[in-house]
């Protein structure tokens, strides 16, 4: 998916036959120059982006210092330093070669790219929105020269061209126009295909602890890099980075090293991740990013909820959001809101254990009925309980019904926590750190968070986890071998229900107010059935890592781009088309699917631990 | 074949020899007008294998079905060591009878130990609570079945494979592990749906031994097949079930004299017989009209439409006692 910016170069590509099998390079540069080129130019790129690239500071992110990067022409820095790195790497320098374990070639392609495409986007931004090329300085159109450069000496570096399929004489032309179109894309693919990474070496534990630990440390700061960008450029320009920045470590085989060196140590990194998430706090100044951290957690907890009961039991739910509504709704009834018509102050344990207790039953009350279903019935079954639930709080007003959910209204003013004297909505100093409301409710939902991982990590590799995978892989045969389907399912259903529950009663703190509208099947604000989905979907199901990085950018996504404004959900819809195209196994393969999906790549025939 | 190194250790479901393992009687199955099964008797004593064979369409899948709970028979009842078995495919496996499917239904994308362990899913107990919170139960649990999965695995020669997906298990070795799997289940009664369909001779003769191999360790065989030589070699009875009905019951050198089985078994038109053949064995047997009459009245009786031409290439094709019919996914197995 990510090659496709280049896919326009490659028909210009004089395809001569006889390169069949002898590796070349994209252009008729010989691979040395290449390889020289993309160097020289990396260094040159480091070297514009600290000259000033437009004369005025009306374009966001001040460009016009020199000596200073500021803004996007940082994001081109480390785009320029990773490339240059990885083509030093190529020459086996000394020292760099941990860098590309499966051939740089492909991870420096990848890596230029990124640096590219990132570089023209600054450049051709500023000539937009400042309007034209005369706003640039010299810098400018230095650092564009340069990118291109090394983007062109990338792309001269050999790679094993694929054999065309031999063209049928009886073709008409537009059939000859799709041969040569599939031969130019499966072109594209090789430029960017690598080998498959060399098996890391063993390393002493505390090496590879320390190589996990600086793993999650670039994780946080990547992290928090994307949540603090102030300007839509910036969070566009992050995005391309960020984007091909992964594909070019994924090529280089560093990706594949760190999963397997986080696979032997499967606790200290689940620990070591929960450690970061809680330093994210710490790095924030003040409570406004916070939020958005806190409502991520929320939407993420929510989304790997329904990751067991679509991803390992295979059951689509599409109502799911109704079991957040519930805990929440179950919350703010008895947190002594005044439009509450309880009038009652449970402590906060309490109102846990009720909301997870409501949303449980509920969750059993309509598993009971549905989950005789199969597949789609079950979809639309629960896409309508799912309504139920929302109509119904919506006529629980006292006039429809009798008074208990203050209708369309919501319940409203719902104080803030205070477990053992500690006021969750004041500011708190912990050393020297200033944390807020926010960040107070993002330390409480981390610790959901880290319940619902658990029950996630430990139900999943069980006899109840093998259980549900085998209902999902093939019903009738796991009836055969003595499952109780239903009763299984029924598990898996009230188990995702209760987790839900449980994120539902810290949300309804965290938000204030609790109304029927939060809790729609689709809508442009995520937590909603359809944006659950999605995260599951995108991020990679069956896998932990997954509906957490999924619901993330979902999230973060249309909160930045605000000038996509009404276009947002197309944009999504897109997005998700483009990607079910090109990576239906999601951002964060589980090992299974990744195989189920991709039949023709080499079956490694070895799975390690159960998914994740 | 290392079969035969684990064999005695292990019988969990055994039971003493001669007893009734299975007892079907007036087995009968409509699905509207159509009755699929009908009256069918058929025991199994323990430490038997016992064959079940009929051309395609006979019904065979579709009583296994009834007696592994995955159809509710429409009349007559199956008994499991004396108790009526429930009418649901878990509670009958729970039982203690286990069972392979004609088209392979293994959980394709588990690995091969993952498969074995969720056919330990009967006989161990740990539910959510106890995996959420890892007592030390679970862990004893969880080992024990690890350990008995890999047994298994090791009896039907997969151990090496153990973290293998099953999908990318060769065509044989995922029928070896359908076995294993059931037999995970302690079973006292295996039911294989055609365990050779689609195996070369040797790996079918590999299978044989595998069988005879569950018989030693006390569980009772039923099995379904439609390579003569297989059955005949491994069964000490064999049933044929025809158009629903069982035609005969009885030891090899018995069902393999009946003319009637020969005639109903062999007379359904012969698979991908050529035209012009035909036309030739058409001509053969009005050669021999007389004795080919005498065929055809019983094959009419019991296998109607059953053509005068057909049966007699039947007749000359079981002489070289090479049918192995297999169509896998033909029947169905749901």
């Amino acid at each position: 998916m990510t090659t496709q910016t280049t896919a326009p170069e490659t028909p210009e590509t004089p395809s001569a036959p006889s390169t069949g099998a002898s590796p070349s390079g994209l252009f008729g540069i010989p691979a040395a120059t290449g390889r020289a080129l993309a160097a020289g130019a990396g260094v040159l790129t480091i070297v514009s982006t600290f000259l000033a690239w437009t004369w005025t500071s009306d374009f966001p992110g001040d460009l016009t210092v020199y000596g200073y990067p500021g803004g996007l022409q940082v994001l081109v820095l480390i785009g320029a330093a990773v490339t240059t790195l990885l083509a030093l790497a190529t020459y086996d320098v000394k020292g760099l070669g941990w860098l590309v374990p499966s051939g740089g070639d492909a991870a420096v392609k990848l890596a230029a790219l990124a640096t590219f495409a990132t570089a023209w986007y600054t450049v051709i931004s500023i000539s937009v929105e400042l309007g034209g090329v005369v706003n640039l300085e010299p810098g400018g159109y230095v650092v564009a020269v340069t990118s291109l450069a090394a983007l062109v000496g990338a792309l001269a570096l050999p790679f094993e061209r694929p054999e065309p399929d031999p063209i049928d004489p009886d073709s008409t032309g537009w059939e000859k126009f799709r041969h040569s179109l599939a031969h130019g894309w499966n072109t594209t693919k090789a430029t960017f295909a690598a080998e498959s990474p060399k098996p890391v070496g063993k390393l002493p534990s505390y090496a590879e602890i320390l190589i996990i630990v600086a793993a999650l440390a670039l994780g946080l700061t990547v992290f928090t890099y994307g949540i603090g960008t102030e300007y839509d450029e910036l969070f566009v320009g992050f995005l391309i980075l960020a984007g091909f920045g992964f594909a070019a470590l994924n090529k280089a085989g560093l990706i594949a090293h760190v999963a397997q060196i986080t696979a032997r140590h499967q606790n200290v990194t689940v620990f070591g991740a929960f450690i970061a998430a809680a330093l994210f706090p710490f790095t924030q100044t003040d409570d406004q990013y916070a939020t958005l951290g806190v409502y991520i957690l929320i939407f993420a907890t929510v989304a790997l909820g329904l990751n067991i009961v679509v991803g390992l039991a295979g059951l689509l739910d599409l109502g799911y959001v109704a079991f957040l509504g519930v805990g929440a709704y179950a919350a703010a009834l008895v947190s002594g809101s005044p439009n509450s018509p309880f009038h009652v102050h449970f402590p906060f344990w309490a109102a846990v254990i009720i909301g997870a207790l409501a949303s449980l039953v509920f969750g059993v009350l309509i598993g009971a009925p549905t989950l005789r279903l199969r597949g789609d019935y079950l979809a639309i079954v629960t896409l309508g309980f799912g309504e139920i639930f929302r109509i119904t709080a919506n006529n629980l007003d006292g006039t429809s019904g009798p008074d208990i959910t203050n209708g369309s209204n919501g319940i409203a003013s719902i104080p803030n926590l205070d477990i053992l004297g500690f006021d969750f909505g004041a500011v708190h100093d912990v050393a020297g750190f200033s944390i807020g409301r926010f960040a107070n409710y993002f330390f409480l939902m981390l610790i959901i968070t880290a319940v619902v991982v658990l029950v996630f990590r430990r139900s999943g590799n069980s006899r109840i986890g093998r259980a549900w995978v085998a209902i999902r892989e093939d019903e009738t045969a796991a009836l055969a071998m003595g499952i109780n389907g239903f009763r299984v399912k029924l598990i898996a259903f009230a188990v995702g229900a209760s987790l839900a529950g449980l994120a539902g009663t810290v949300q309804a703190h965290v938000t204030y107010t609790v109304t029927p509208e939060q809790y729609l099947f689709a809508g442009p604000i995520p937590p909603n059935s359809a944006f659950l989905l999605a995260a599951v979907v995108l991020g990679g199901m069956g896998t932990i890592a997954g509906p957490l990085i999924g619901a993330a950018l979902l999230f973060l996504i249309p909160n930045k781009l605000q000038f996509l404004g009404d276009y947002q959900l197309f944009a999504f819809g897109v997005a998700l088309i483009l990607l079910m195209r090109f990576r239906p196994e999601g951002l964060i393969p589980n090992r299974r699917r990744q195989l189920e999906f991709h039949e023709e790549a080499e079956a490694p025939a070895v799975l390690g631990k159960t998914g994740a | 074949m290392t079969t035969e190194t684990t064999t005695k250790d292990t019988a969990p479901g055994a039971s003493v020899p001669g007893e009734r393992v299975l007892d079907a009687r007036g087995v009968t199955m409509r699905f509207g007008g159509l009755t699929a099964v009908r009256g069918v008797d058929l025991t199994v004593n323990s430490g038997e294998i016992v064959g079940l064979i009929g051309p395609n369409g006979a019904g065979k899948t579709t009583f296994f079905n009834c007696l592994t709970g995955l159809y509710v028979p429409t009349e007559g009842e199956v008994r499991y060591k004396g108790n009526v078995l429930p009418p649901k495919s878990f509670k009958v496996t729970a039982a203690g009878i286990a069972r392979t499917f004609q088209n392979i239904r293994l959980f394709a994308n588990m690995t091969v130990l993952e498969n074995v362990l969720v056919g330990r899913h009967t006989r161990t107990k740990e539910g959510f609570w106890s995996a959420v919170l890892r007592g030390p139960g679970f862990h004893r649990a969880e080992a024990a079945s690890r350990a008995r999965a890999m047994e298994l695995l090791e009896f039907v020669g997969l151990d090496s494979k153990a973290e293998h997906l099953a999908r990318n298990l060769p065509y044989g070795e995922q029928r070896k592990l359908e076995i294993a799997r059931a037999l995970a289940s302690e079973p006292g009664l295996l039911l294989l749906d055609e365990p050779t369909a689609g195996m070369n001779p040797q790996e079918t003769r590999a299978t044989e031994e595998l069988v005879f191999a569950i018989r030693d360790m006390g569980i009772a065989v039923l099995v379904i097949e439609h390579d003569m030589r297989f059955i005949f070699n491994l069964c000490d009875r064999v049933a044929v079930l025809v158009q629903g009905e069982k035609l005969i019951e009885g030891d090899s050198a018995t069902v393999q004299g009946d003319e009637r089985v020969v005639a109903a078994y062999l007379g359904e038109p012969f698979e991908g017989a050529p035209g012009a053949a035909e036309a030739a064995e058409v001509a053969e047997a009005e050669a021999t009209a007389a004795e080919a009459d005498a065929t055809a009245s019983k094959a009419d009786a019991t296998a109607a439409g059953a053509t005068t031409a057909d049966a007699e290439a039947a007749t000359a094709d079981a002489d070289a006692d090479t049918t192995t019919d297999a169509a896998p996914g033909k029947e169905n197995d749901r």
